[in-house]
């Protein structure tokens, strides 16, 4: 337990440390290491659920199991790499005057502190707190997506406040209807809350309540998710804020409402005794799927096209939980690895790009490959990976959530395989011309760290050629877990 | 059951419940700015009353924590940041036209309640008498905060719908299951609280950078042919 409350301790510090001395010029070295040491603490986290089993808090506040520790693990994983980028990227934005101290303090603290909701989101047992850390996620980075101040900054940082404000009340109104179903089970309970306690009493709750809360909390959390028609605001966040944020924003901040999205379902599937919840996630997941599919021809910010592309993975595994066979279940959580990697990866780069270029509009990006060859070629062989070629591990993960939709639903691989191809042709025919193509004049190289990028396609490269055994491991117990037994 | 034969805290509430909807259709009619927030201090007031009878009449002392909160919050805090922002901007007598006309809009709320009241139909009785009757009360309540939201073009009046939607959250959870747990009641109060002042951040910045507070002007982004050139400056 020990591990885990140093976990969410570390951010917790950062968030005072860095609101004072954020905009000193070591604070980015400072915000670095802070990401580190929670980086170690859930490494010693994971290592003691892995051999151990699951751990409940004493006052069972905290719970984590198998499919929660590998979110917490790549969370702060992420956190760590996209703080490494983030030091060079933003002292750059400082140099050219883009920021200033204070906007600086803010910045660095609500990194800490956007990372700190996200953690306690991951780990908490109470499902109201777990909204609470959800929304509490969404005030944190609210102030950093407008953090330019210009004119488009501020109305996405106003739409993704009123959008993700209003979607995330419905699913508050989802989980009070789940108390209330709860109470009624085991009337007077403090736990009547906690999820390790609803998952014992779940198959005795009233099933219309319970199908009425999962309508909500699909929408509310859904909306999070970036799920189509609700998807409005995440374009215009992940592509105004400051490429730091976008990286995690859409690396990680997605999968914790599709993580709360599934243990509601855990919920609800054993209540209802039907197939309704996996149904209307499959649907949503699908149109999402199809709709961003298309809309990624239509883009000309190089941020926005890979903010759909996001909008296009998030639905795919949330179609995937949907059909909620143990292939499928497994395919959806290494999607949601192998995604979060490739995705902050590709984030960053975007990050170099567009310093490299002086723009984000595609069509002023021209010849990367020519003036900055690293640079050029991160983003080639990324746009690959988040492609799903073989071999990175998309493809492996595309590849089971295939088989699990042939096996189970096959009329419905017609669409899915469109979709593939769409989205593909989507990000190629803006690809091409940025990497290729005759570099402006006057382009020059920046200085630019690609370890981070290097090492995320690495792990994703890995992932598609073999996965670890202990991976493989920790994956089915989490499979079993979600939907009763395990693919092995 | 007849009203007339309830336990006497049963009717109050119900009445409270009806006076709670009857507020969430004042804001949503209300065009004055100024009328506007003191609706929404008084629909707060009410949800106050509501949760100190609850807290009295089952014995549920935690209640009176909450009932302490939404009147600290959504009472006096919340509605003097909104005032306190009105006189700033000098926008004290701006008036302003709903977007597809008042009687519209109205019908539209009307249809929505009774929406609610035919979704939570289903519900077997459970508990409470009145139950169903408020869930389908504070389902309509969040409702019509959605739909002011969607029909004013003021930063102010769509803030206002949001926190008719988070009473509306918490009109449901006091009185369906007698308030959430204690910490997760916190945690929200402590959200709304964090939103509130964002929102007058908001307000600043949004004046500072299109010289209003009309949402209208906020429309440079759209889902294809974004064409936006990130550093116009170069």
């Amino acid at each position: 337990m020990t591990a885990l409350y140093l976990t969410l301790l570390f951010p917790l510090v950062g968030v005072f440390v860095l609101a004072v001395v954020g905009n000193r010029p070591w604070a980015g070295t400072l915000n670095v290491l802070f990401t580190v040491a929670a980086f170690v603490a859930a490494l010693k986290l994971s290592l003691n659920v892995f051999s151990y089993g699951t751990l409940i808090s004493p006052g069972k506040l905290f719970y984590v199991d198998a499919f929660n520790v590998y979110l917490i693990l790549l969370n702060a994983l992420i956190g760590m790499t996209t703080a490494i980028f983030s030091r060079s990227y933003m002292a750059h934005e400082v140099e050219i005057g883009r920021v200033d101290g204070p906007r600086m303090r803010l910045y660095h603290a609500m990194y800490q502190g956007f990372l700190l909701t996200m953690l306690v989101a991951l780990s908490t047992n109470n499902l109201g707190i777990l909204w609470v850390a959800v929304e509490a996620a969404t005030l944190a980075t609210v102030l950093l997506v407008s953090l330019y101040r210009t004119p488009e900054s501020i109305e996405a940082g106003w739409k993704y406040f009123i959008l993700c404000g209003v979607g995330i009340a419905q699913a508050l109104f989802g989980t009070v209807l789940i108390y209330f179903a709860a109470e009624h089970v085991m009337p007077g309970s403090e736990e009547a809350l906690l999820w390790s306690v609803l998952r014992t009493h779940a198959s005795q709750m009233e099933p219309q309540v319970m199908t009425l809360a999962f309508v909500f909390l699909l929408i509310g959390y859904g909306t999070k998710v970036g799920l189509v028609p609700l998807h409005n605001w995440l374009p215009d966040a992940h592509s105004e804020g400051p490429t730091p944020m976008s990286a995690i924003l859409s690396g990680l901040l997605l999968n914790i409402a599709l993580y709360a999205i599934v243990r509601f379902k855990m919920l609800v599937d054993p209540a209802l005794g039907n197939h309704l919840a996996g149904h209307m996630m499959m649907g949503f997941g699908l149109l999402s799927f199809t709709v961003a599919g298309l809309l990624l021809h239509r883009q000309r910010d190089v941020k926005r096209l890979f903010s759909y592309s996001s909008i296009e993975h998030m639905g795919l595994m949330t179609f995937a939980f949907g059909i909620g066979g143990p292939l499928a279940t497994f395919g959806a959580l290494l999607h949601m690895i192998v995604h979060s990697l490739t995705k902050s990866a590709i984030f960053v780069t975007v990050g170099h790009v567009t310093h490299v270029s002086g723009t984000q509009a595609i069509d002023k990006i021209r010849g990367l490959i020519h003036t900055q060859p690293v640079v050029g070629w991160c983003f080639l062989i990324c746009t690959v990976a988040i492609a799903g070629f073989p071999p990175f591990g998309i493809f492996t993960s595309e590849f089971l959530l295939f088989n699990a939709t042939m096996k189970s639903f096959p009329w419905l691989v017609i669409p899915l395989l469109l979709g593939f191809g769409v989205a593909f042709a989507g990000l190629f025919r803006h690809m091409q011309r940025m990497v290729y193509g005759a570099p402006p004049p006057g382009q020059v190289a920046v200085t630019a760290n690609m370890w981070p990028v290097i090492f995320h396609l690495f792990l994703v490269l890995w992932l598609g050629i073999a996965i670890p055994g202990v991976l493989v491991d920790w994956l089915n117990q989490a499979t079993i877990m979600v939907v009763g037994m395990g693919v092995l | 059951m007849p009203l007339a034969t309830m336990p006497l805290a049963e009717q109050f509430i119900l009445t409270l419940a009806a006076l709670i909807l009857f507020s969430s259709f004042l804001l949503l009619a209300q065009s004055r700015i100024v009328s506007l927030i003191n609706i929404f201090a008084l629909q707060g007031g009410l949800l106050c009353l509501t949760t100190v009878l609850m807290a009295a009449t089952f014995d549920h002392p935690h209640l009176y924590i909450s009932a302490f909160i939404t009147l600290a919050l959504k009472v006096f805090f919340i509605p003097w940041q909104l005032r306190r922002m009105v006189v700033r901007f000098d926008i004290r007598r701006q008036v302003e036209n709903v977007v597809g006309g008042p009687l519209l809009v109205m019908l539209a709320a009307g249809a929505l309640t009774l929406f609610s009241y035919y979704v939570v139909l289903p519900i077997r009785e459970l508990s409470l008498f009145s139950t169903r009757n408020t869930i389908a009360v504070s389902l309509a309540v969040i409702l019509i905060g959605m739909l002011m939201i969607i029909t004013r073009r003021k930063a102010v009046a769509q803030v206002i719908g949001f926190m008719s939607v988070e009473n509306g959250l918490f009109f449901a959870a006091v009185v369906s299951t007698y308030g959430m747990p204690m910490v997760v009641e916190l945690g929200v109060a402590f959200d709304v609280l964090v939103a509130a002042i964002l929102f007058g951040i908001f307000f600043l910045h949004i004046r500072a950078g299109i010289g209003s507070l009309d949402v209208d002007y906020l429309n440079k982004l759209t889902e294809v042919d974004s064409a936006y050139d990130a550093e116009v400056e170069e």
